[in-house]
This record gives structure tokens, C-alpha cells and sequence, in this order.
């Protein structure tokens, strides 16, 4: 292994911004015809006026650039290597940036009369179809703002498809395994629906048997992923899905990891009546600030898409595309408007630059790179890899444990995960709650990443593991090159110490 | 077809070219690429012949392309346009944009804090901020929208107290009335909430004070009232609607476009119970629709707290004396700490709309906050008279309006389509049509301004409508 490259986060010390100014500075002027307090004096009944003065900070236009700017420098992100599992991290196409914002897209109001954006109307038909394409669904809308929130659609879809036939009284149950993605219970749940979780057996994925035992007259959906985020693929998904549909339940395919089977399998084909995709994830579209603007989009077949929530796209005879409502049977709305149509946009450029022979090489890249990364990770002591026993390759993603790392040196996964940091690699990813694999940590490689990179990561997890053997205290106080020290271990569920804001910090803390 | 063989070279993938493809199925040791996937069983692989567009792998021809088909777009910066409803186009600072399109914020994933302290103290300042604007302590990461925000605090609420009715205005954006029929669940389901809508004033859509007495009870969970509402009207009687909820134990729930809070009373000094509101007036964009973003806030009240569907950031000591730094709060009531168990669901939303409202906040700072408040109020009241004016035309809001008005066009006989054909060929945006959201507000449109309208703006939609009504 070579000397690993050198990193170090900046340190500013950038004090927070309520704290900073003086009084009088300006960061932003507003034309006005006549001064603030004639204004308010003609026009604001005292009653509904403000009694006291916002306490915000009075910063210059420059202070308040250089700030955030500086508060960017200590966020790692993508700048280094990031290989968080599950997310899939991409290269984000700046000449989509530049193009969602023009004011041809970031200056359109979506009441607009749909004549005057037939642009964007375009580009949105044209994606829905080639969602088609690569899932053999019937339809796609946009409107859910995240894979979560596409769930939640499949879930207030279910809720609407059972009502309309009368079977909602009985059929009130959400089949799901205990690798779906937190959001697909939590959405049944909030939905209305009780959960059913099934648990894996030793391949990796739960048994035929455990799901025909769930299943029953009062069964909604199956909802599952395949995949899994383990990197494992459910070899039974027709029979499960064929069981599903002989109890009366629609199934669902949150395709949240689409990218290492892309054009091998389509959904459809499958037999689901719906699936996900996640745009800010396997179609190139930034996850913007960690955590949106994003998309869900869904799509299911003709039987459900009378259920979908409007703004639906129609073509007119005359050729142009319209705006039409859902059916009063329907999802009203889970968000307002159309969607984050800039986000389809992205999509759209990036699935046009890659064309379906760009799509078979990043899957192809992203599972080849995985094994790759698997055989060097396998040959670091102490680090092992999720259900041995299932020999396949894994797909584009595998779940490793650390539990003998941290049976022999006391060093657990998140001080492995904090001190790789020191490497300029963004915090690796570790697992959803609950943790059934102990120590658990997930790279996913992609297809952005060079094999360099790859190579950096596994031997900044390589160093950090020998580290732990040789100076476990170092990697117990990690991160050591970072804009801060690591945080206490002190549980952040307290009332007395909680505070997310300056306001609840000053009266919690500064106050004698 | 060779077993390397793939797409070579493409711009977005480094491993594209036969020598990594075949050092690393060398390392791997797979014969091909096909092994790789042994997996997925014969008959669960697709034979589909995909028709998709051929690739456009040169950035400039996809540019192009894109590019043209984007230009047929009309939009409101070219367009002189009056539709509010839920966006509303405020002028964004150059500066947002820069510090948003960063690298740093753009592109990376949800990351822990060792290696994102910079975000994270974005965001918590964007929470603080907006606390300090509202008058509230505790304030959680954004949600999807102002819809999304309501449904959610709707939720909260019953949680709280365990009661399953909740009162909404009547006249309410139709947009979010369908999100939060959506969020209030189905009856023949668990946790449903039974939607009671308060008669409003067909004017103003200010609450009815005396039929929300009658309509209160002790089985009530919480009462939602907003201002401005969807009208443009600010509520005169926010204090009476909060202490008559809280006299019958139900929460109040008060929503704010928190543009107006430099010169607008704050929830926090109505103490009001949990706000809610949009964000998306604080630096961002329309975006086409994209722009939506929701917050919600409340007191610092563990029984409130425990309620919140979102992600938090908390200011937290580190292992260094005196350095702060900033970590998740109360993630174990999340659902992905709790899965069905947790508060509703939390996922991807519109974060970085939090950093791009945390620098605009900042930018602003109090006095710009009391200007840009009071621009807009000039502007609403010089949008007032201008209208009223005009033969044909009434304006209905009597009240303090931010934003927007009701206009009524019934008295010139043309339908609002009609008036808005007329002034679309002229180039002006015209208001939504009211019809959609009361039927007594048939014949009668929204009309918004914002600091971004001149007078010479307002005075050429009233140049155009006396045109068209003429």
C-alpha cells in the first residue's frame, strides 16, 4: 500500500452568523417610494404590526458571501471520495445546471398557462416515456419530491385504488422486508396501513414461505426492493410477486437500487403494478445540498394511473400538451404543483447523454467495480462481509461487518467511519436502523469513481483498520484533519440540552 | 459480442475503457461482465428491445438540443406576470445562487457530521434564523412544502393530544387542500383525521370567529389558520383563534410566509403553538413549481418536540473545551431511526432551499427584512387603487392585503379566461381564477405583486384591462 494522500479540512473558526455584524451594515436594499415607517404607519394596523426588531445578523453583501463560502470549505461532500451506499453518487452534469437556470425554467411560474411552457411540457412526455422504456410501466408522474415521498404516493394510491373497490374496510395491511428503506413502512404507517415486516433468512433475503404466511384477504400491497441495499437480489421476486397478486394485493418495486440492474430487468416484466425511481440518485441529478430537491418518479400500469394525483400532462388534438386534473377517485395531491421540474429536466439531459448504451455501462461499471472493491476489502484483517454464505457476486453494492475488528480492538464502526474522514473520504455509509448485520459498512461504488479513487477509499478503510490494531486511540478521537474536533458522545434527546436554534441555545446555555 | 466490450470513454464514467474494465475483471476473477449478474435468474432478465433517443455524449450537441427545446418557454422575467398562489417570484440575490451552486452544496449526499460540519452549521443557522423571524425556539429541517408542512403539523397535533378532528380555513389554496385531504388519511383506515372546514369571509377569507366557537369542541385536535391566507388577507383576529382553541385543548397551528415577519406580528408573540409556513419566498426560485419548501416550527415544548416528523440540528459540545459543533437531534423519532414507529416520514426534501434561505436571511438582516415588507405593502395597495380604477373592474379585499388581491370582473361580463387570453397576447400573466378555490368567488381573479413590480408594471395591466374591457 502506498502513503496515503494528505488531507485536511479547512479551519475558519467561522463563529455563527448571529453573532457576527454591526449595526447599521446592509447586505441587500429594497426600492421604496416613501420610508419604511409611513409606509407601515398608512398601511399595517398597529395590531397585526411586528412589536419587536428580528434579530438577525447586520453583515455586508461580501461577509455574508465569504461566511457561506467559507462554511462550504469545511463540508467535504463530494470534493474528496464519496462512496455512500445507497446513494448512488454520480457525476451531476454543470451544463444541466446550466440550462435549469435560465429563466426558461428558473423564472416559470407553474400556474402559467401550459402554452407558454410547452418546452419543459416536452421534456417532461419525453421522460415519462422513456421511464417507460426501462420499466415497461404504462405512466410517470413527478410530483413526489423524493423517493420517501414517492412511497408515500404508492401508499395514498393503494389507500385510493381499495376504497374505489369497496375493500379498504378489510385490506389494510403493507407487506415489506426488513431491508426495505425505512420510508416504505413509515409511509404505510402514515398512510394508515398496518406493517408487516419480514425478516431475512441465511441467503440474505426473507423465505417464500414467511411471505405466503403474511399474505392474506386483508394484504394492500407488497412493497419490496431487489436489490437490497446488501447487494443481494431476491431470486424469487416473480414468485413473490405472483403470490402477492393472487391474495388481491398490488405490489410496489422501490427501485432505489436500479443502477446495477439497469436494462437487465424491467419492473414490469416482473409483474409489478408500480415502481420508483429516484432521480437525484440514478439519474444524475444532484442530491442538492444532501437532501434536495429530489424526485420519486413513480410509475405503474393503466389500472392504477386513473388513481394518480394531477397535474397529469394530456395532448390535445391540435398536438400541443396540457394540464389536466386526476380523477375525483384519485390522489388528489401529496405536494402542490407538478413536481421539481428542474430535476426532470436533469434527468432527462443526463439519460440523453448517456443514451441506453450509457445506462447497460453504468450498471455493467457499477457492479464490476463493487467485486473489485470487494476482493481487496475481503483481504483487510478484522473486516468481513454480510451472509457469507451466499457466494454470488454481489450486485452493486455489499454490506461488510467489523464486528471482529471491534471484538479485537475496542475501535467501532463509526470511529472507522469518523476517522476515514481524516483521508478526504466523505463518511462512509453504515446501514439502516436496525442494524441486523453488527459494525456494518456499505460502499457503493458507481460508475463515477476511477479506479484510483476506489483504490483510495479501500486503503483509507485499510489504514484506519491497521490503526486500530496499532493505535486504537487515534481512531477512537478521529476525526483528527477536520474543521472540528469529534462530538461528544452526549445524547442529543435531552430537553434540558437540545437546541436547534441560537434562540433555544442562548436561553438553554448563555443565560446566568 | 466481445466481453469487454462496452461504451468507451464516455465523459461521466472514468472506468469506461477496456483496460479498467479488464484489470478489474481480472482482479475479480470473472470471465466476463455477464458473470457479474449470476444472481439474477435467466428468466427474470429482459430481452426488451429499448427504444430510447441515441445518446448525445457531446456535451455541446446536448446543449443545443436541450437548449431549444427550453426557448419555446415563456417566463416571468421576460413577461410582466401577476399569478401568486403559492409562489410567489421574489427577487433572489445574486449571492444565493453562487453560494447554492457550490460544489459543496450541490452535489454530496446526507453525510454525517465528522466530515460536514460546514452544511450542518448551514443548516442550523437557517433553523436559527428563521427562529429568530418567527419568534420560535425549536425549528426542524425543512419539509417537501407549505401543503406537506400543514398535513404534517395537522398530525402532529392529534398525536399530541389524541383527539382526531381538525378545523381548516374553508377558503384554502387548492393546492394545498388536496395535499392536506391527502395527509388527513381515509376514514376506513387508522389515524385518520376528520377535515373540518371553518367558514370564511368570501372577501377577505378571514376566519368567521363566531362559527369557529361553535364548531370547537373537545374533540377538536387543532385548529389551522394562515396569514396572509390564501386571499392575501392578513388574519385580524390571530390571537382570539389561538386562545379559543387552546380553551377547548386543541393546538393551533398558525401558517406565515415568513417574507412578512420584518414588519408583520410574529406566531411566536401571538403564541401560537406550532407554525408552519413556506420557505420558498426566502431566496428561491419558481423553478418551474420546483421551488416549494416547507418548514415547521413550534415552542420548545417536549410535548411538542416529540412530535416532529423531521430532521434536526442541534448545536453539540465536541471532545475539544469550548468548541461547538453541530450533530442530528431527536433522530431516534425519525423514521429512519424507527421505521413505522416514527413521526409520519421524513426522506429527501429541499435542503438545499435551506441553505440558499439561510443566506438570504443573512443577507437581508432586520432592516432589509422591514424594506422588502414594506415594498410589497406599497405595492399591494398601489395595486388596489390602480384596479379599482378601471371600469368593469372591483377590487373585494378590504382588509391589510400582502400580495395579493381579489379582483372581481363580474360587472364587465367576460369571463377570467377570456380577460387572461387578452392579456397573454399582450404579454402580462393575468391572476388565477378564484372559481377554483369558493364558488362565490366566480368571476373574480388573484392578483399578486411583489418588490419586484414597478409602478409602470401596474400601470400597464391597467393600461391592457382597460383595453379589454373597453
Amino acid at each position: 500500500m502506498t502513503e496515503l494522500k494528505k488531507y485536511q479540512s479547512a479551519i475558519w473558526s467561522e463563529p455563527i452568523v448571529l453573532t457576527m455584524g454591526s449595526p447599521g451594515r446592509r447586505g441587500q436594499r429594497f426600492a421604496l417610494d416613501r420610508p419604511v415607517d409611513h409606509t407601515l404607519e398608512d398601511l399595517l394596523p398597529a395590531h397585526l404590526r411586528r412589536e419587536k426588531s428580528v434579530k438577525l445578523p447586520e453583515l455586508s453583501e461580501f461577509e455574508v458571501l465569504r461566511h457561506y463560502e467559507h462554511l462550504s470549505q469545511q463540508t467535504l461532500g463530494m470534493m474528496g471520495v464519496s462512496l455512500f451506499g445507497t446513494c448512488t453518487m454520480k457525476y451531476n452534469p454543470r451544463v444541466n445546471e446550466r440550462l435549469v437556470n435560465k429563466p426558461e425554467v428558473a423564472e416559470v411560474h407553474p400556474l402559467q398557462d401550459p402554452s407558454t411552457f410547452q418546452g419543459t411540457l416536452e421534456i417532461v412526455d419525453s421522460f415519462d416515456h422513456m421511464l417507460r422504456e426501462v420499466s415497461g410501466m404504462d405512466r410517470f408522474v413527478f410530483q413526489a419530491g423524493g423517493g420517501a415521498d414517492a412511497a408515500y404516493l404508492h401508499m395514498t394510491l393503494t389507500r385510493a385504488y381499495f376504497a374505489d373497490r369497496g375493500e379498504l374496510g378489510t385490506r389494510n395491511e403493507i407487506i415489506t422486508t426488513i431491508q426495505s428503506h425505512p420510508c416504505n413502512p413509515a409511509t404505510a404507517a402514515a398512510a394508515g396501513f398496518s406493517v408487516i415486516t419480514l425478516p431475512l433468512e441465511e441467503d440474505g433475503y426473507p423465505s417464500t414461505e414467511a411471505l405466503r404466511a403474511a399474505l392474506s384477504d386483508r394484504t394492500a400491497a407488497l412493497v419490496m426492493n431487489n436489490p437490497d441495499d446488501i447487494g443481494i437480489y431476491n431470486p424469487r421476486v416473480k414468485e413473490w410477486v405472483d403470490a402477492a397478486h393472487e391474495a388481491g394485493a398490488l405490489c410496489f418495486y422501490d427501485h432505489a437500487n436500479f443502477n446495477g440492474v439497469m436494462t437487465r430487468i424491467r419492473a414490469r416484466e416482473l409483474g409489478f403494478d408500480a415502481c420508483m425511481f429516484m432521480l437525484h440518485k440514478t439519474f444524475g441529478s444532484p442530491k442538492s445540498g444532501s437532501g434536495g430537491p429530489a424526485i420519486g418518479a413513480y410509475g405503474c400500469t393503466d389500472d392504477l394511473a386513473k388513481y394518480l394525483p394531477g397535474p397529469l400532462l394530456e395532448r390535445t388534438d391540435s398536438g400541443a400538451l396540457t394540464l389536466v386534473e386526476g380523477s375525483d377517485k384519485g390522489v388528489g395531491r401529496i405536494r402542490e404543483f407538478m413536481g421539481n421540474l428542474p430535476v426532470v429536466i436533469r434527468a432527462y439531459c443526463w439519460s440523453r447523454a448517456m443514451g441506453i448504451e450509457g445506462l447497460r455501462e453504468a450498471a455493467n461499471l457499477s457492479v464490476l467495480a463493487n467485486n473489485y472493491m470487494e476482493t481487496r476489502i475481503l483481504s483487510i484483517p478484522g473486516v468481513s462481509k454480510a451472509f457469507p454464505d451466499n457466494k454470488l457476486f454481489r450486485l452493486e453494492m455489499t454490506r461488510y461487518s467489523l464486528e471482529k475488528l471491534t471484538a479485537d480492538t475496542g475501535v467501532t464502526v463509526l470511529d472507522i467511519q469518523n476517522r476515514m474522514t481524516d483521508f478526504g473520504v466523505d463518511a462512509p455509509w453504515l446501514s439502516h436502523d436496525p442494524w441486523f448485520i453488527p459494525e456494518p459498512i456499505t460502499p457503493e461504488a458507481g460508475e463515477l469513481w476511477s479506479r484510483e479513487d476506489l483504490d483510495h477509499w479501500i486503503d483509507a478503510l485499510a489504514q484506519s483498520c491497521e490503526e486500530a490494531y496499532s493505535q486504537p486511540e487515534l481512531v477512537k478521537s478521529a476525526p483528527h484533519n477536520q474543521a472540528i474536533h469529534k462530538l461528544s458522545d452526549a445524547q442529543f434527546s435531552d430537553p434540558d440540552t437540545w437546541a436547534t436554534t441560537w434562540k433555544s441555545y442562548t436561553r438553554k446555555y448563555l443565560r446566568p | 459480442m466481445n466481453k469487454l466490450e462496452g461504451f468507451d470513454g464516455h465523459p461521466y464514467m472514468a472506468n469506461s475503457n477496456e483496460q479498467a474494465r479488464q484489470e478489474m475483471l481480472d482482479a475479480v476473477g470473472a470471465t466476463d461482465l455477464d458473470q457479474l449478474f449470476e444472481q439474477i435468474p435467466p428468466d427474470n432478465l429482459t430481452d426488451h428491445e429499448f427504444s430510447w433517443p441515441k445518446e448525445l455524449s457531446s456535451e455541446h450537441e446536448l446543449f443545443h438540443v436541450v437548449n431549444k427545446l427550453l426557448s419555446q418557454n415563456q417566463h416571468c422575467e421576460d413577461n410582466l406576470s401577476f399569478i401568486g398562489s403559492g409562489a410567489y417570484r421574489h427577487y433572489v440575490p445574486a449571492i444565493v445562487d453562487t453560494v447554492i451552486g457550490r460544489s459543496e452544496f450541490l452535489t454530496p449526499v446526507f453525510g454525517t457530521s465528522s466530515s460536514d460540519q460546514g452544511r450542518m452549521q448551514a443548516w442550523f443557522e437557517f433553523t436559527s434564523q428563521l427562529g429568530e423571524l418567527l419568534e420560535m425556539e425549536f425549528v426542524g429541517l425543512p419539509v417537501y412544502s407549505y401543503g406537506a408542512a400543514i398535513g404534517h403539523a395537522l398530525r402532529m397535533a392529534a398525536r399530541v393530544n389524541g383527539r382526531s378532528k381538525v378545523i381548516i380555513p374553508e377558503i384554502l389554496d387548492p393546492e394545498k387542500m388536496a395535499v392536506v385531504n391527502t395527509y388527513a388519511g381515509h376514514p376506513d383506515l387508522d389515524g385518520h383525521l376528520e377535515v373540518i372546514t371553518c367558514p370564511c369571509d368570501s372577501q377577505t377569507g378571514l376566519i368567521d370567529i363566531d362559527q369557529l366557537r361553535e364548531l370547537l369542541n373537545d374533540q377538536v385536535a387543532a385548529v389551522y389558520f394562515e396569514s396572509p391566507n390564501a386571499l392575501g388577507s392578513l388574519e385580524t383576529n390571530a390571537s382570539e383563534v389561538i386562545q379559543l382553541a387552546r380553551k377547548q385543548g386543541a393546538l393551533s397551528i398558525m401558517g406565515v410566509d415568513p417574507i412578512t415577519l420584518g414588519i408583520v406580528r410574529s406566531p411566536g408573540s401571538l403564541d401560537c403553538d406550532i407554525c408552519v409556513g413556506s420557505i420558498a419566498s426566502l431566496g428561491v426560485h419558481l423553478n418551474s413549481g420546483g421551488g416549494v419548501a416547507g418548514f415547521i416550527a413550534s415552542r420548545d415544548e417536549e410535548r411538542l418536540v416529540r412530535q416532529f416528523p423531521t430532521l434536526q440540528v442541534s448545536l453539540a459540545k465536541t471532545t475539544k473545551q469550548g468548541e461547538l459543533g453541530f450533530a442530528l437531534t431527536l433522530f431516534e423519532q425519525s423514521s429512519y431511526a424507527a421505521r413505522e414507529e416514527g413521526n409520519d416520514w421524513t426522506g429527501n426534501g429541499v435542503y438545499l432551499w435551506a441553505i440558499a434561505a439561510s443566506v438570504y436571511m443573512s443577507l437581508l438582516g432586520p432592516e432589509g427584512f422591514r424594506e422588502i415588507g414594506a415594498a410589497v405593502l406599497q405595492r399591494t395597495s398601489d395595486l388596489k387603487s390602480s384596479l379599482a380604477s378601471v371600469n368593469g373592474i372591483q377590487v373585494l379585499s378590504p382588509g391589510t392585503n400582502f400580495r395579493e388581491v381579489v379582483v372581481s370582473f363580474r360587472e364587465s361580463g367576460k369571463s377570467i379566461k377570456a380577460i387572461n387570453d387578452a392579456l397573454l397576447a399582450r404579454g402580462i400573466f393575468g391572476g388565477r381564477d378564484l372559481a377554483v378555490m369558493d364558488s362565490r368567488l366566480e368571476g373574480c381573479a388573484l392578483y399578486c405583486v411583489t418588490e419586484l413590480h414597478s409602478a409602470q408594471d401596474i400601470d400597464q395591466l391597467v393600461q391592457a384591462l382597460k383595453e379589454i374591457l373597453a
